[in-house]
Protein backbone atom coordinates (compact mmCIF):
# COMPACT_ATOMS: atom_id res chain seq x y z
CA UNK A 1 0.00 0.00 0.00
CA UNK A 2 1.54 3.34 -1.03
CA UNK A 3 0.01 6.45 0.68
CA UNK A 4 2.08 9.73 0.85
CA UNK A 5 1.43 11.68 3.61
CA UNK A 6 0.91 15.04 3.30
CA UNK A 7 0.54 17.85 6.15
CA UNK A 8 1.59 20.75 4.33
CA UNK A 9 -2.19 21.53 3.99
CA UNK A 10 -2.83 20.75 7.47
CA UNK A 11 0.18 23.18 8.63
CA UNK A 12 -1.55 25.78 6.23
CA UNK A 13 -5.14 25.01 7.81
CA UNK A 14 -3.71 25.19 11.72
CA UNK A 15 -5.02 28.66 12.10
CA UNK A 16 -8.36 26.97 11.47
CA UNK A 17 -7.98 24.23 13.77
CA UNK A 18 -6.60 26.64 16.64
CA UNK A 19 -9.62 28.29 16.40
CA UNK A 20 -11.87 25.52 16.58
CA UNK A 21 -9.66 23.91 19.62
CA UNK A 22 -10.57 27.55 21.47
CA UNK A 23 -14.67 26.36 20.65
CA UNK A 24 -13.55 23.13 22.61
CA UNK A 25 -11.81 24.43 25.13
CA UNK A 26 -15.06 26.92 25.57
CA UNK A 27 -17.61 24.46 25.47
CA UNK A 28 -15.38 22.13 27.88
CA UNK A 29 -15.08 24.95 30.80
CA UNK A 30 -18.69 25.73 30.69
CA UNK A 31 -19.93 22.23 30.51
CA UNK A 32 -17.72 21.03 32.80
CA UNK A 33 -18.05 24.30 35.34
CA UNK A 34 -21.93 24.28 35.79
CA UNK A 35 -22.41 21.14 35.04
CA UNK A 36 -20.26 20.03 38.22
CA UNK A 37 -22.39 22.62 40.23
CA UNK A 38 -25.79 21.40 38.68
CA UNK A 39 -24.74 17.84 39.52
CA UNK A 40 -24.22 18.84 43.10
CA UNK A 41 -27.83 20.59 43.54
CA UNK A 42 -29.33 17.03 42.06
CA UNK A 43 -26.92 14.82 44.06
CA UNK A 44 -28.50 16.74 47.32
CA UNK A 45 -32.19 16.57 46.09
CA UNK A 46 -31.40 13.18 44.90
CA UNK A 47 -30.25 11.52 48.84
CA UNK A 48 -33.47 14.05 50.16
CA UNK A 49 -36.21 12.16 52.41
CA UNK A 50 -38.57 14.41 50.96
CA UNK A 51 -40.66 12.76 47.85
CA UNK A 52 -40.95 15.61 46.12
CA UNK A 53 -37.18 16.40 46.00
CA UNK A 54 -35.95 13.49 45.21
CA UNK A 55 -38.47 12.32 42.64
CA UNK A 56 -37.62 14.13 39.64
CA UNK A 57 -34.01 13.91 40.66
CA UNK A 58 -33.81 10.91 40.06
CA UNK A 59 -36.24 10.95 37.17
CA UNK A 60 -33.58 13.57 35.50
CA UNK A 61 -30.92 11.46 36.42
CA UNK A 62 -32.03 8.50 35.09
CA UNK A 63 -33.08 10.17 31.71
CA UNK A 64 -30.08 11.73 30.79
CA UNK A 65 -27.96 8.58 31.75
CA UNK A 66 -29.82 6.18 29.78
CA UNK A 67 -29.88 8.04 26.35
CA UNK A 68 -27.30 8.65 23.73
CA UNK A 69 -25.64 12.17 24.86
CA UNK A 70 -25.88 12.58 20.75
CA UNK A 71 -29.82 12.38 20.70
CA UNK A 72 -29.98 14.66 23.83
CA UNK A 73 -27.51 17.58 21.70
CA UNK A 74 -29.59 16.82 18.40
CA UNK A 75 -33.05 17.46 20.49
CA UNK A 76 -32.10 20.64 22.16
CA UNK A 77 -31.40 21.81 18.73
CA UNK A 78 -33.95 20.79 16.67
CA UNK A 79 -36.87 19.52 19.77
CA UNK A 80 -36.34 22.58 22.36
CA UNK A 81 -37.34 25.15 20.15
CA UNK A 82 -40.64 23.57 19.18
CA UNK A 83 -41.08 22.63 22.59
CA UNK A 84 -40.41 26.45 23.67
CA UNK A 85 -40.97 28.46 21.02
CA UNK A 86 -37.12 29.47 20.97
CA UNK A 87 -34.29 29.09 18.80
CA UNK A 88 -30.81 28.04 20.14
CA UNK A 89 -27.71 28.94 18.59
CA UNK A 90 -26.03 25.88 18.02
CA UNK A 91 -22.93 26.46 20.47
CA UNK A 92 -25.80 27.17 23.21
CA UNK A 93 -27.68 24.08 22.46
CA UNK A 94 -24.61 21.75 22.31
CA UNK A 95 -23.28 23.62 25.73
CA UNK A 96 -26.58 23.23 27.54
CA UNK A 97 -27.08 18.95 26.44
CA UNK A 98 -23.64 18.74 27.34
CA UNK A 99 -23.74 20.74 30.52
CA UNK A 100 -27.28 18.38 31.52
CA UNK A 101 -25.49 15.19 30.84
CA UNK A 102 -22.63 15.88 33.01
CA UNK A 103 -24.58 17.33 35.64
CA UNK A 104 -26.66 14.04 35.57
CA UNK A 105 -23.38 11.61 35.62
CA UNK A 106 -21.85 13.95 38.41
CA UNK A 107 -24.82 13.92 40.45
CA UNK A 108 -24.27 10.12 40.87
CA UNK A 109 -20.34 10.66 41.74
CA UNK A 110 -21.47 13.01 44.55
CA UNK A 111 -24.15 10.91 45.47
CA UNK A 112 -22.41 7.65 46.13
CA UNK A 113 -19.13 10.30 47.43
CA UNK A 114 -21.44 11.27 49.93
CA UNK A 115 -22.92 8.63 50.55
CA UNK A 116 -19.59 6.46 51.08
CA UNK A 117 -18.50 8.96 54.20
CA UNK A 118 -18.94 7.25 57.27
CA UNK A 119 -21.77 7.91 60.09
CA UNK A 120 -19.57 9.15 62.40
CA UNK A 121 -18.27 12.35 60.66
CA UNK A 122 -21.87 13.25 60.66
CA UNK A 123 -22.00 12.70 63.80
CA UNK A 124 -18.71 14.22 64.83
CA UNK A 125 -19.78 17.60 63.57
CA UNK A 126 -22.86 17.41 65.09
CA UNK A 127 -21.18 17.29 68.49
CA UNK A 128 -19.76 20.50 68.08
CA UNK A 129 -22.79 22.20 67.40
CA UNK A 130 -22.27 22.78 63.72
CA UNK A 131 -25.93 22.53 61.22
CA UNK A 132 -26.49 19.74 58.49
CA UNK A 133 -25.48 22.51 55.87
CA UNK A 134 -22.19 23.20 57.74
CA UNK A 135 -21.24 19.69 57.95
CA UNK A 136 -22.04 19.43 54.64
CA UNK A 137 -20.04 22.22 53.48
CA UNK A 138 -16.87 21.79 55.67
CA UNK A 139 -16.58 18.34 56.41
CA UNK A 140 -18.63 16.05 53.73
CA UNK A 141 -18.28 17.34 50.83
CA UNK A 142 -14.53 18.28 50.99
CA UNK A 143 -13.89 14.61 51.98
CA UNK A 144 -16.10 13.14 48.43
CA UNK A 145 -14.22 15.50 46.19
CA UNK A 146 -10.77 14.28 47.51
CA UNK A 147 -12.40 10.64 47.57
CA UNK A 148 -14.07 10.77 44.24
CA UNK A 149 -11.55 12.77 42.42
CA UNK A 150 -10.67 9.50 39.66
CA UNK A 151 -14.22 9.52 39.25
CA UNK A 152 -14.31 13.74 38.82
CA UNK A 153 -11.31 13.78 36.06
CA UNK A 154 -12.53 10.18 34.22
CA UNK A 155 -15.79 12.22 33.48
CA UNK A 156 -13.72 15.29 32.47
CA UNK A 157 -11.95 13.78 30.72
CA UNK A 158 -14.72 12.14 28.88
CA UNK A 159 -16.48 15.44 28.12
CA UNK A 160 -14.03 16.80 26.69
CA UNK A 161 -13.97 14.29 23.77
CA UNK A 162 -17.75 14.19 23.55
CA UNK A 163 -17.59 17.78 22.69
CA UNK A 164 -16.83 16.31 19.34
CA UNK A 165 -20.31 15.39 19.34
CA UNK A 166 -21.20 19.16 18.81
CA UNK A 167 -19.99 19.73 15.21
CA UNK A 168 -22.61 17.36 14.22
CA UNK A 169 -24.87 20.90 14.96
CA UNK A 170 -22.01 22.21 12.71
CA UNK A 171 -20.84 24.16 16.02
CA UNK A 172 -17.55 25.22 14.72
CA UNK A 173 -15.21 23.29 17.41
CA UNK A 174 -12.40 21.57 16.26
CA UNK A 175 -13.52 18.32 15.19
CA UNK A 176 -15.91 20.74 12.66
CA UNK A 177 -12.86 22.80 11.72
CA UNK A 178 -11.19 19.02 10.80
CA UNK A 179 -13.85 17.60 9.21
CA UNK A 180 -14.52 21.06 6.97
CA UNK A 181 -10.55 20.98 6.00
CA UNK A 182 -10.77 17.55 5.37
CA UNK A 183 -13.58 17.73 3.22
CA UNK A 184 -11.74 20.74 1.14
CA UNK A 185 -8.46 19.10 0.58
CA UNK A 186 -9.33 15.31 0.68
CA UNK A 187 -6.59 14.30 3.32
CA UNK A 188 -8.65 13.10 6.27
CA UNK A 189 -5.65 10.83 7.20
CA UNK A 190 -3.57 13.76 7.73
CA UNK A 191 -6.02 16.12 9.36
CA UNK A 192 -7.30 13.53 11.75
CA UNK A 193 -4.13 12.99 12.92
CA UNK A 194 -3.20 16.41 14.10
CA UNK A 195 -7.05 16.66 15.54
CA UNK A 196 -6.21 13.51 17.74
CA UNK A 197 -2.68 15.14 18.36
CA UNK A 198 -4.35 18.52 19.78
CA UNK A 199 -7.06 17.02 21.65
CA UNK A 200 -4.46 14.75 23.77
CA UNK A 201 -2.34 18.08 24.33
CA UNK A 202 -5.78 19.58 25.35
CA UNK A 203 -6.73 16.46 28.06
CA UNK A 204 -3.53 15.17 29.33
CA UNK A 205 -1.95 17.87 30.69
CA UNK A 206 -5.19 17.95 32.98
CA UNK A 207 -5.41 13.82 33.66
CA UNK A 208 -1.41 14.11 34.78
CA UNK A 209 -2.20 16.86 37.54
CA UNK A 210 -5.16 15.47 38.93
CA UNK A 211 -3.31 11.95 39.38
CA UNK A 212 -0.43 14.55 40.79
CA UNK A 213 -3.19 16.04 43.26
CA UNK A 214 -4.44 12.38 44.04
CA UNK A 215 -0.86 10.80 44.64
CA UNK A 216 -0.31 14.06 47.46
CA UNK A 217 -3.70 13.73 48.90
CA UNK A 218 -3.06 9.63 49.14
CA UNK A 219 0.41 10.48 50.73
CA UNK A 220 -1.62 12.08 53.39
CA UNK A 221 -3.73 9.84 54.02
CA UNK B 1 -34.78 34.72 85.80
CA UNK B 2 -33.01 32.10 83.61
CA UNK B 3 -29.82 32.31 86.60
CA UNK B 4 -32.18 31.52 89.88
CA UNK B 5 -33.68 28.73 87.92
CA UNK B 6 -30.39 27.38 87.21
CA UNK B 7 -28.95 27.93 90.43
CA UNK B 8 -32.64 26.57 92.09
CA UNK B 9 -32.33 23.60 90.30
CA UNK B 10 -29.58 21.27 91.66
CA UNK B 11 -29.02 19.27 88.75
CA UNK B 12 -27.37 20.81 85.16
CA UNK B 13 -29.15 17.54 83.31
CA UNK B 14 -32.83 15.97 84.62
CA UNK B 15 -33.83 12.75 82.30
CA UNK B 16 -37.42 11.80 83.17
CA UNK B 17 -38.75 8.46 81.85
CA UNK B 18 -36.12 8.02 78.89
CA UNK B 19 -37.31 5.31 75.93
CA UNK B 20 -35.03 4.75 72.60
CA UNK B 21 -36.63 2.90 69.94
CA UNK B 22 -35.47 1.41 66.82
CA UNK B 23 -38.35 -0.09 65.61
CA UNK B 24 -38.99 -2.87 67.34
CA UNK B 25 -36.53 -2.80 69.46
CA UNK B 26 -37.06 -0.88 72.91
CA UNK B 27 -33.20 -0.43 73.50
CA UNK B 28 -34.21 2.28 76.68
CA UNK B 29 -36.85 1.87 78.70
CA UNK B 30 -37.67 4.64 81.27
CA UNK B 31 -34.28 6.08 82.69
CA UNK B 32 -34.66 8.59 85.00
CA UNK B 33 -31.56 10.49 86.49
CA UNK B 34 -30.54 13.79 87.57
CA UNK B 35 -26.70 14.98 86.92
CA UNK B 36 -25.37 17.36 89.34
CA UNK B 37 -23.23 20.33 88.79
CA UNK B 38 -19.47 19.06 89.09
CA UNK B 39 -20.75 15.65 89.28
CA UNK B 40 -18.80 12.61 87.35
CA UNK B 41 -21.02 9.25 86.65
CA UNK B 42 -19.61 6.13 85.39
CA UNK B 43 -21.95 4.29 83.51
CA UNK B 44 -21.58 0.34 83.22
CA UNK B 45 -23.11 -2.52 81.82
CA UNK B 46 -23.26 -5.16 79.39
CA UNK B 47 -22.83 -4.85 75.40
CA UNK B 48 -26.33 -4.22 74.17
CA UNK B 49 -27.56 -2.85 77.77
CA UNK B 50 -27.84 0.46 76.19
CA UNK B 51 -25.55 2.11 77.98
CA UNK B 52 -24.38 4.28 74.85
CA UNK B 53 -27.68 5.04 73.34
CA UNK B 54 -28.62 6.49 76.75
CA UNK B 55 -25.85 8.55 76.73
CA UNK B 56 -26.11 9.63 73.01
CA UNK B 57 -29.71 10.51 74.00
CA UNK B 58 -28.39 13.21 76.19
CA UNK B 59 -26.86 15.61 73.09
CA UNK B 60 -29.50 14.17 70.84
CA UNK B 61 -27.07 12.20 68.64
CA UNK B 62 -30.53 9.70 69.12
CA UNK B 63 -33.58 11.36 69.20
CA UNK B 64 -35.21 10.38 72.39
CA UNK B 65 -38.56 7.97 71.63
CA UNK B 66 -40.30 9.40 74.58
CA UNK B 67 -39.37 11.43 77.61
CA UNK B 68 -37.50 14.38 78.47
CA UNK B 69 -34.32 16.25 79.34
CA UNK B 70 -33.97 19.25 81.14
CA UNK B 71 -30.46 21.24 80.75
CA UNK B 72 -29.78 23.90 83.64
CA UNK B 73 -34.09 23.66 84.35
CA UNK B 74 -34.88 24.13 80.86
CA UNK B 75 -36.88 21.61 79.20
CA UNK B 76 -35.75 20.72 75.85
CA UNK B 77 -38.10 20.54 72.36
CA UNK B 78 -41.42 21.47 72.54
CA UNK B 79 -44.40 19.19 72.58
CA UNK B 80 -47.24 18.72 69.75
CA UNK B 81 -49.71 16.21 69.33
CA UNK B 82 -48.64 12.97 68.35
CA UNK B 83 -49.53 10.19 65.81
CA UNK B 84 -51.32 7.40 68.21
CA UNK B 85 -52.94 10.63 70.22
CA UNK B 86 -50.67 11.42 72.45
CA UNK B 87 -47.86 13.95 72.49
CA UNK B 88 -44.55 13.92 71.17
CA UNK B 89 -41.69 16.34 71.30
CA UNK B 90 -40.19 17.49 68.77
CA UNK B 91 -36.73 19.90 68.74
CA UNK B 92 -35.68 22.33 66.21
CA UNK B 93 -32.21 22.07 64.34
CA UNK B 94 -31.09 25.41 66.13
CA UNK B 95 -32.05 24.82 69.71
CA UNK B 96 -30.21 21.02 69.03
CA UNK B 97 -26.91 22.54 68.10
CA UNK B 98 -26.91 24.57 71.24
CA UNK B 99 -27.71 22.20 73.15
CA UNK B 100 -24.71 20.30 71.79
CA UNK B 101 -22.33 23.15 71.97
CA UNK B 102 -23.36 23.04 76.03
CA UNK B 103 -22.80 18.89 75.87
CA UNK B 104 -20.04 18.01 74.15
CA UNK B 105 -19.04 14.22 73.04
CA UNK B 106 -16.34 12.07 72.71
CA UNK B 107 -16.76 9.02 70.61
CA UNK B 108 -15.06 5.44 70.67
CA UNK B 109 -14.03 6.08 67.30
CA UNK B 110 -12.60 9.57 67.81
CA UNK B 111 -14.55 10.69 64.70
CA UNK B 112 -11.52 13.38 63.94
CA UNK B 113 -12.03 14.98 59.95
CA UNK B 114 -9.43 13.12 58.30
CA UNK B 115 -8.91 15.93 55.42
CA UNK B 116 -8.13 18.54 58.71
CA UNK B 117 -4.44 18.59 60.90
CA UNK B 118 -5.34 18.41 64.17
CA UNK B 119 -5.12 22.09 64.80
CA UNK B 120 -7.45 22.37 62.25
CA UNK B 121 -10.28 19.84 63.99
CA UNK B 122 -10.14 21.96 67.48
CA UNK B 123 -10.60 25.13 65.55
CA UNK B 124 -13.53 24.24 63.59
CA UNK B 125 -16.38 24.48 65.83
CA UNK B 126 -14.71 27.69 67.46
CA UNK B 127 -14.85 29.17 63.52
CA UNK B 128 -18.01 27.93 62.20
CA UNK B 129 -20.36 27.49 64.97
CA UNK B 130 -18.85 30.26 67.69
CA UNK B 131 -17.91 32.25 64.53
CA UNK B 132 -14.65 33.38 66.18
CA UNK B 133 -11.60 34.98 63.92
CA UNK B 134 -9.31 32.76 62.64
CA UNK B 135 -5.77 33.65 64.84
CA UNK B 136 -8.48 33.88 68.32
CA UNK B 137 -9.79 30.74 67.54
CA UNK B 138 -5.99 29.68 66.71
CA UNK B 139 -4.77 30.28 70.08
CA UNK B 140 -7.72 28.70 71.79
CA UNK B 141 -7.33 25.60 70.16
CA UNK B 142 -3.60 25.67 70.50
CA UNK B 143 -4.47 25.97 74.39
CA UNK B 144 -6.49 22.88 74.29
CA UNK B 145 -4.28 21.03 72.55
CA UNK B 146 -1.31 22.11 75.32
CA UNK B 147 -3.35 20.92 77.36
CA UNK B 148 -3.65 17.32 76.16
CA UNK B 149 -0.21 17.71 75.76
CA UNK B 150 -0.35 17.53 71.49
CA UNK B 151 1.65 20.94 71.66
CA UNK B 152 3.93 19.23 68.97
CA UNK B 153 1.58 17.93 66.71
CA UNK B 154 -0.65 20.80 65.49
CA UNK B 155 0.16 20.69 61.78
CA UNK B 156 -0.17 16.79 62.03
CA UNK B 157 -3.10 14.93 60.14
CA UNK B 158 -4.99 12.19 62.41
CA UNK B 159 -4.02 9.75 59.77
CA UNK B 160 -0.26 10.49 61.00
CA UNK B 161 -1.23 9.79 64.91
CA UNK B 162 -1.17 7.20 66.93
CA UNK B 163 -5.16 5.89 68.27
CA UNK B 164 -4.72 7.66 71.73
CA UNK B 165 -3.07 10.97 70.20
CA UNK B 166 -6.74 11.26 67.96
CA UNK B 167 -8.46 10.61 70.98
CA UNK B 168 -6.48 13.29 72.90
CA UNK B 169 -7.12 15.62 70.11
CA UNK B 170 -10.67 14.99 69.94
CA UNK B 171 -10.93 15.85 73.84
CA UNK B 172 -9.41 19.04 73.03
CA UNK B 173 -12.21 19.70 69.97
CA UNK B 174 -14.58 19.00 72.69
CA UNK B 175 -13.48 21.31 75.04
CA UNK B 176 -12.70 23.86 72.74
CA UNK B 177 -16.46 24.30 72.81
CA UNK B 178 -15.97 25.35 76.23
CA UNK B 179 -18.97 22.80 77.48
CA UNK B 180 -20.86 22.62 80.37
CA UNK B 181 -21.02 18.65 80.49
CA UNK B 182 -18.92 15.98 78.95
CA UNK B 183 -20.18 12.80 77.55
CA UNK B 184 -17.27 10.41 76.82
CA UNK B 185 -19.15 7.07 74.59
CA UNK B 186 -16.55 4.45 75.79
CA UNK B 187 -13.56 6.53 74.80
CA UNK B 188 -10.78 4.00 75.08
CA UNK B 189 -12.29 0.72 73.87
CA UNK B 190 -10.75 0.99 69.92
CA UNK B 191 -7.66 1.38 71.47
CA UNK B 192 -4.33 -0.31 72.09
CA UNK B 193 -3.86 -1.85 75.35
CA UNK B 194 -0.99 0.87 75.81
CA UNK B 195 -2.67 3.68 74.36
CA UNK B 196 -5.35 3.43 76.93
CA UNK B 197 -3.34 4.68 80.16
CA UNK B 198 -2.55 8.40 78.13
CA UNK B 199 -6.58 9.27 77.06
CA UNK B 200 -7.30 7.86 80.71
CA UNK B 201 -5.19 10.48 82.31
CA UNK B 202 -6.15 13.57 79.93
CA UNK B 203 -9.72 12.36 81.46
CA UNK B 204 -8.80 12.24 84.88
CA UNK B 205 -7.19 15.57 84.84
CA UNK B 206 -10.40 16.84 83.73
CA UNK B 207 -12.26 15.30 86.55
CA UNK B 208 -9.90 17.18 88.44
CA UNK B 209 -10.45 20.13 87.33
CA UNK B 210 -14.60 19.76 88.70
CA UNK B 211 -15.96 18.94 85.31
CA UNK B 212 -19.05 17.42 84.57
CA UNK B 213 -19.15 14.40 83.10
CA UNK B 214 -20.67 11.23 81.69
CA UNK B 215 -18.26 8.13 80.80
CA UNK B 216 -19.71 5.41 79.66
CA UNK B 217 -16.89 2.33 79.53
CA UNK B 218 -15.61 -0.64 80.53
CA UNK B 219 -12.83 0.06 82.43
CA UNK B 220 -14.08 -0.51 85.98
CA UNK B 221 -10.89 0.02 87.78
CA UNK B 222 -10.78 3.37 86.03
CA UNK B 223 -14.52 3.88 87.17
CA UNK B 224 -13.77 3.12 90.56
CA UNK B 225 -11.41 5.88 91.00
CA UNK B 226 -12.90 8.60 88.44
CA UNK B 227 -16.66 8.67 89.49
CA UNK B 228 -18.62 9.98 92.04
CA UNK B 229 -21.52 7.89 91.35
CA UNK B 230 -21.76 4.74 89.11
CA UNK B 231 -24.32 3.70 87.15
CA UNK B 232 -25.16 -0.01 86.13
CA UNK B 233 -27.47 -0.82 83.20
CA UNK B 234 -29.53 -3.38 81.91
CA UNK B 235 -32.27 -4.31 79.83
CA UNK B 236 -32.20 -0.42 78.96
CA UNK B 237 -32.76 1.11 82.45
CA UNK B 238 -31.11 1.55 85.66
CA UNK B 239 -30.91 -1.36 87.59
CA UNK B 240 -28.38 0.03 90.39
CA UNK B 241 -26.80 3.15 90.95
CA UNK B 242 -24.83 4.34 94.35
CA UNK B 243 -21.01 5.67 95.03
CA UNK B 244 -18.28 3.80 93.08
CA UNK B 245 -17.41 2.17 96.39
CA UNK B 246 -21.09 0.69 96.89
CA UNK B 247 -21.62 -0.15 92.97
CA UNK B 248 -18.09 -1.41 91.76
CA UNK B 249 -16.97 -2.91 95.95
CA UNK B 250 -20.55 -3.98 97.11
CA UNK B 251 -22.82 -4.60 94.65
CA UNK B 252 -26.15 -5.39 96.19
CA UNK B 253 -28.25 -6.76 93.60
CA UNK B 254 -27.64 -10.28 91.70
CA UNK B 255 -27.50 -8.62 88.42
CA UNK B 256 -24.88 -6.45 89.31
CA UNK B 257 -23.18 -9.18 91.19
CA UNK B 258 -22.80 -11.18 88.09
CA UNK B 259 -21.40 -8.89 85.91
CA UNK B 260 -18.81 -7.57 88.55
CA UNK B 261 -17.91 -10.93 88.92
CA UNK B 262 -17.84 -11.88 85.17
CA UNK B 263 -15.02 -9.14 84.98
CA UNK B 264 -13.42 -10.23 88.27
CA UNK B 265 -12.75 -13.72 86.63
CA UNK B 266 -11.10 -11.92 83.43
CA UNK B 267 -8.84 -10.13 85.62
CA UNK B 268 -7.07 -12.73 86.12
Amino acid sequence: MEYTWDFKIVLDSLPLLLRGLVVTVELWVVALAVGLSLGLAVSLARISARAWLNGPAIAYVEIFRNTPVLVQLIWFYYAFPIVLGQQLSPFTAAALGLTLNTSAYSAEIFRGGILSIARGQWEGARAIGMTRAMTMRRIILPQVMRRMLPAFTNRAIELAKVTSLASLLAVNEIMYEGRLISSTYYRPLEVLTVVALMYFLLIYPGSYLAARLERRLAARG
Amino acid sequence: MATTTAQMSEAVIRIRNLHKRFGDLHVVRGVDLDIKRGERIAIIGASGSGKSTILRCLNFMEMPSEGTIELDGKMLGTERPGNGGGVERVYAEAELCAVRTRVGMVFQQFNLFPHMTAIENVMEGLLTVKRMGKDAARDAAMGQLVKVGLQDKLDVYPSKLSGGQQQRVAIARALAMEPEVLLFDEPTSSLDPELVGEVLRVIHALAEEGRTMLLVTHELGFAYHFADRVVFIADGAIYETGTANGVLKHPQRERTQAFLARFAERAF
